[in-house]
């Protein structure tokens, strides 16, 4: 099989070609490795020589998978997008990596990201910002920008991504993929470099829901090593609906009017009418403290990051400044040198949070809205089987645009932070392109949301509508590398 | 003008590392002078991605520690994170409890407990001088081997009123951990460890003064002479007319004087909140009966029990109450099941007195407080079977062997251990019973000392001692210093 | 809403030096969140507990079990500086 045609495999149509020996794991591997390594995105943080010495079995036996640099892989680069962490090489590799290398994926390489997971757009990686393959000029989205682009570009089957409020259905959505941010405590968190630890979540970047339920299959699971994670109720079945007959859709208006760009919403509208036409039904539903997530989320999250981070302190591992003349200069200058701004604010902003005589007023409160939010979702979700939304309130935006101004940059993530902060799934999926405004045509994703552990539901539902939608991505996949 | 009378108003902060397997919140076993760093991983180093997971026997003792407090178990708790940064916290922040914590209020003697919460012990810090790696300034090396053992920590309402009192009741705290088996309770290995919340106020006054935190004592006389120090300190401070500042102080034992320990810039602002990582611990009736099976019987129930069923004086059961090691080994005698059988009483004496003296080189046993519960101050790991003392002791009340020469028989039993009536009789210490032997080494000794005689016989009772002291060495100690008294006022008919 | 010597204070409990011109613009990068944040202050929320934690499992105790520890190379494998088996570090008392 030539490299060309391996590349345009989907994860799941490469297991039955490597099943049938028609494909050999030897030719997959080295088809991706070399457009890894020719990678002109910086997608990629670190690329694997070769694959793995002890070839082992299972069900995705030989399908190499590029892993978010913020899962700890022994003896391979760890950095978490920091500079802080720059050549760590941990000595244990996270729970959900062993799993998935468990079941044959070999590890293709770590993926580029915002520095410890903050950023909707991978401008804070500390290697750099990873390039849009739609639109080199533009954001992959982020924070699992790497391993969005990667997939997209086609420099990988498939990839590792990590969400908190949107860093896996964001980049999806803007590189033109599928993204699933699984019910938190579905996967393990042993081993991923925590940003927010009450919301973080991994969860597959794929072409398609397919390869999304292939991928979630084996990342489910109970850790003893995870006091909160939780394992799945259910096996990951592969989709196979057709029809949406007698699924109703809620679509809340304080997700998909004000702030909503025109072009995103035009696709929405048309991704509704399609559902329509396969059998759902279209439901208006109220999210009332959906508009304040944001507001809690930029509490908590920062509030979890700012106690998270406190272990880089240049003493057991990472960086350490040079000259410092006492502890408390090591520690300050360390965290100077190796934080870039947007984790140093966000520090900032978390211990501000948590402080004394702040900590009623600002976490407190967060986490009443959050109780709030839970709430929300528990309501409409008697009346709906899904939430839909767009995933991003844009399309892929230009470098630097967004970086001037920090609350401009976060409310990319405005459609997607309510469902973290109810830990429920939520997957995006490609639904149509958008002009900005400039002329240039860009993928829109949308957003399934539903209950806690209801992935085999809303996975069948994505692949309805993914089918019916029949979104063409193959157009950036030769555009990843030379 | 005469001074104000101020009445000193004490807290304490205990910190006992629990006697568990392996660390409170990683598998990793608990160190005990091993290398250093040879005891970690990835969760107790504070390894990026790491994560916690709460040790079931570290809870199951701090729920026993509860129960045997009469405190009120949370039916519901949750641990908290304490953020600060120091190199022997690794990530940064603390794993401890703060508004709901596993056991609130109880009691203990006459002081009441506030509250009992589980938590991660620190890293240790050697201090190693100065190193030419650290630029400019003195270095120090952190060993992650103690770090993350479990804690129990036991704070108490402030209901001491002295330095003594605070002392005394640690040592009613530590016997307590011990009886209770969940920590070894040892200050000189760090196990059991002492912060003291102190204040004074105006005698007859309800309101609490200014107090200071005396950190880390780490032993029984360090804590009584730091808390006096303390006291002598604010009291200065307050009738010189001043304020005491709240700080957290250090009690230097050697020069007995007392340092800030934190600058004032410092800010204490811990930014406690509820550790992500973990989820709440449920106390269920599983747990909670498991907790109740192993409360064994605690020292005042002890104490009470030995003077109710075995007569003991009040003193003596108490001493054998609080001192677990010293009950432990009575009980052990007692079961002993020889013949004749010992008093209960005789036995009691016999362990408190010649057997202690002999054990602890001639300590007294009441100052037993800085001793470290091993080694020296505990019977039962000495030479001297429980079973042989009560043999030893039975002897001796049946009168079958001397009270002198059951002591000679003790020498050789701490010295050698053995069977104390093999002793006797190789030794040929058995008594000599009041028949012809006796009435004979009487009769030689009235003839050798005819002053003390007729002192004897002109009504003057303790001119007797040469005369029994006579009979004494010639029976090598082995006759009854009654029936001696009895056959010499006999033979000089008074 | 936050000024200059409260930045300061946060940045001294976070550990983090900020050089001078940096303290300004901190001041007004957090100003202008804390302006967004600030709108759940209108929400009355008075009777609503807070969420923690969506996950609602208790327990998760792990049995009191030895696991296999790190050799000490590993453990010091990628400390910045390492002497007498462990990590160095300026003294805190100096
Ligand atoms: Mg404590
Ligand atoms: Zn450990």
């Amino acid at each position: 099989m030539s490299a060309a045609a391996i590349v345009e495999l989907s994860a799941a149509s490469a297991v039955q070609e490597l099943a049938a020996g028609r494909l050999s794991a030897a030719e997959l591997f080295d088809a991706y490795r070399a457009r890894a390594a020719a990678d002109e995105l910086n997608c990629f943080t670190w690329v694997a020589e070769g694959p793995p010495a002890a070839e082992s079995g299972g069900a995705l036996r030989g399908v190499p998978l590029a892993v978010k640099d913020l899962f700890c892989t022994a003896g391979v680069p760890s950095q978490s997008g920091s500079r802080i962490l720059e050549g760590y090489r941990p000595p244990y590799t996270a729970t959900v990596v062993a799993r998935l290398a468990a079941a044959g994926a070999p590890l293709l390489g770590k993926t580029n990201q915002d520095e410890f997971a903050m950023g909707s757009s991978n401008e804070n990686s500390a290697f750099g910002p990873v390039l849009n393959p739609w639109d080199r000029a533009r954001v992959p989205g982020g924070s699992s920008g790497g391993s969005a682009a990667a997939v997209a570009a086609g420099l990988a089957p498939w990839a590792l991504g990590t969400d908190t409020g949107g860093s896996i259905r964001q980049p999806a959505a803007l590189c033109g993929i599928v993204g699933l941010k699984p019910t938190y405590g579905a996967v393990s968190r042993y081993g991923m470099i925590a940003f927010a630890s009450s919301l973080d979540q991994a969860g597959p970047l794929t072409r398609d829901v397919t390869d999304a339920a292939l991928l979630l299959r084996h990342m489910v699971g109970r850790d003893e090593c995870d006091a909160t994670s939780l394992g799945h109720p259910e096996e990951i079945a592969l989709p196979s609906a057709e029809s949406l007959s007698g699924v109703r859709f809620g679509v809340p208006e304080e997700l998909t009017g004000e702030g909503i760009d025109p072009g995103v919403l035009d696709a929405f509208r048309g991704a509704l009418a399609r559902a329509r036409e396969l059998g759902a039904e279209i439901l208006d539903v109220r999210l009332p403290h959906a508009t304040h997530g944001l507001s809690a989320y930029y509490v908590l999250a920062p509030a979890e990051a700012s106690s998270n981070l406190a272990r880089f302190d240049g003493v057991r591992y990472g960086l350490r400044a040079d000259g410092a003349e006492d502890l408390l200069e090591l520690y300050t200058r360390t965290r100077h040198d190796g934080f870039g701004a947007e984790v140093r604010r966000r520090i900032m902003l978390g211990t501000y949070a948590l402080s004394a005589g702040y900590y009623d007023a600002y976490y407190g409160r967060a986490q009443r809205v959050r109780t709030k939010i839970v709430g929300d979702f528990d309501a409409a979700f008697a009346e709906v089987d899904f939430i839909l939304t767009p995933t991003s309130p844009t399309v892929a935006f230009p470098l630097g645009e967004r970086t001037g101004d920090p609350w401009s940059m976060y409310i990319s993530d405005f459609c997607t932070v309510p469902m973290s902060l109810a830990g429920i799934p939520a997957i995006s999926i490609p639904c149509g392109l958008a002009g900005d405004g400039a002329g240039a045509q860009l993928p829109v994703g949308l957003q399934l949301a539903g209950p806690v552990f209801s992935e085999n539901r809303l996975l069948d539902a994505a692949f309805a509508l993914e089918r019916a939608l029949g979104f063409d991505g193959s157009r950036v996949r030769g555009g990843g590398s030379a | 003008m005469s001074a104000v009378e101020y009445e000193p108003v004490i807290g304490l902060e205990i910190h006992i590392q629990l006697a568990t397997a392996t660390k409170m919140f990683c598998g990793c076993a608990l160190s005990f002078g091993e290398p250093p760093n040879t005891h970690t991983c990835p969760v107790c180093l504070g390894l990026p991605g790491s994560l916690p997971v709460a040790n079931a026997r570290a809870v199951h003792f701090g729920l026993v520690i509860g129960l045997a407090l009469g405190s009120e178990l949370a039916p519901r708790s949750i641990f908290h994170r304490k953020n600060y940064f120091y190199p022997d916290l690794p990530k940064g922040y603390q794993i401890s409890q703060y508004d709901l914590p596993l056991c609130r209020g109880g009691r203990l003697g006459e002081v009441r407990i506030h509250r009992v919460h589980l938590e991660e012990d620190a890293a240790k810090l050697v201090h190693v001088g100065a190193s030419g790696r650290i630029h400019g300034s003195d270095a120090s090396v952190v060993d992650f081997n103690r770090g993350g053992t479990p804690l129990a920590e036991i704070v108490t309402e402030p209901d001491l009123r002295s330095a003594e009192a605070a002392g005394e009741w640690l040592r009613l705290l530590r016997t307590t951990m011990r009886v209770l088996g969940v920590s070894d309770v040892n200050m000189e290995e760090g196990s059991l460890r002492c912060d003291a919340n102190i204040s004074l106020r105006p005698a007859g006054s309800e309101e609490l003064g200014v107090k200071t935190e005396l950190k880390n004592m780490n032993s029984f006389r360090f804590i009584e002479r730091g808390i006096r120090a303390e006291l002598a300190r604010q009291e200065a401070i307050l009738q010189a007319g001043e304020r005491v500042q709240q700080e957290t102080l250090h009690f230097d034992p050697a020069s007995e004087r007392i340092t800030s320990l934190r600058s004032k810039e410092e800010a204490h602002d811990y930014r406690y909140f509820p550790e992500p990582d973990l989820v709440p611990v449920a106390i269920d009736a599983a747990m909670l009966s498991a907790a109740r099976a192993a409360l064994p019987e605690l020292p005042a129930a002890r104490a009470e029990r030995f003077e109710r069923e075995l007569g003991l004086s009040a003193d003596s059961a108490h001493l054998l109450a609080f001192r677990a090691e010293l009950g432990d080994y009575f009980e052990a005698a007692l079961c002993a099941a020889v013949d004749p059988a010992p008093p209960a009483q005789a036995l009691a004496n016999w362990i408190s007195g010649d057997l202690l003296a002999r054990l602890t080189g001639g300590e007294t046993v009441t100052d037993a407080g800085d001793m470290g519960g091993g080694g020296g101050g505990d019977p039962l790991s000495s030479r001297v079977e429980p079973q042989a003392l009560a043999v030893l002791v039975g002897l001796v009340a049946a009168k079958r062997v001397s009270v002198g020469a059951g002591r000679q028989v003790l020498d050789r039993l701490v010295a050698e251990g053995g069977d104390p009536a093999a002793i006797v009789a190789a030794e040929g210490l058995a008594a000599i019973d009041g028949g012809d032997e006796l009435s004979a080494i009487v009769a030689e000794a009235l003839a050798a000392h005819p002053e003390a005689a007729a002192n004897v016989r002109a009504g003057n009772a303790k001119a007797i001692g040469p005369i029994v002291g006579h009979v004494m060495r010639a029976t090598k100690g082995r006759a009854d210093g009654g029936e001696v008294t009895r056959l010499v006022h006999t033979q000089l008919g008074v | 809403m936050i000024d200059r010597d409260e930045v300061l204070h946060v940045a001294r409990l976070a550990r983090l030096k900020l050089d001078d011109g940096e303290v300004e613009s901190m001041a007004r990068e957090l100003s202008g969140v804390l302006d967004h944040i600030a709108k759940i202050g209108e929400l009355s929320l008075d009777d609503v507990p807070p969420t923690s934690h969506v996950v609602e499992v208790v327990g998760r105790l792990r049995p009191d079990e030895p696991r296999p520890c790190l050799p000490r190379e590993v453990a010091l494998e990628q400390a910045p500086s390492v002497s007498d088996g462990g990590f160095l570090v300026p003294s805190p008392q100096a």
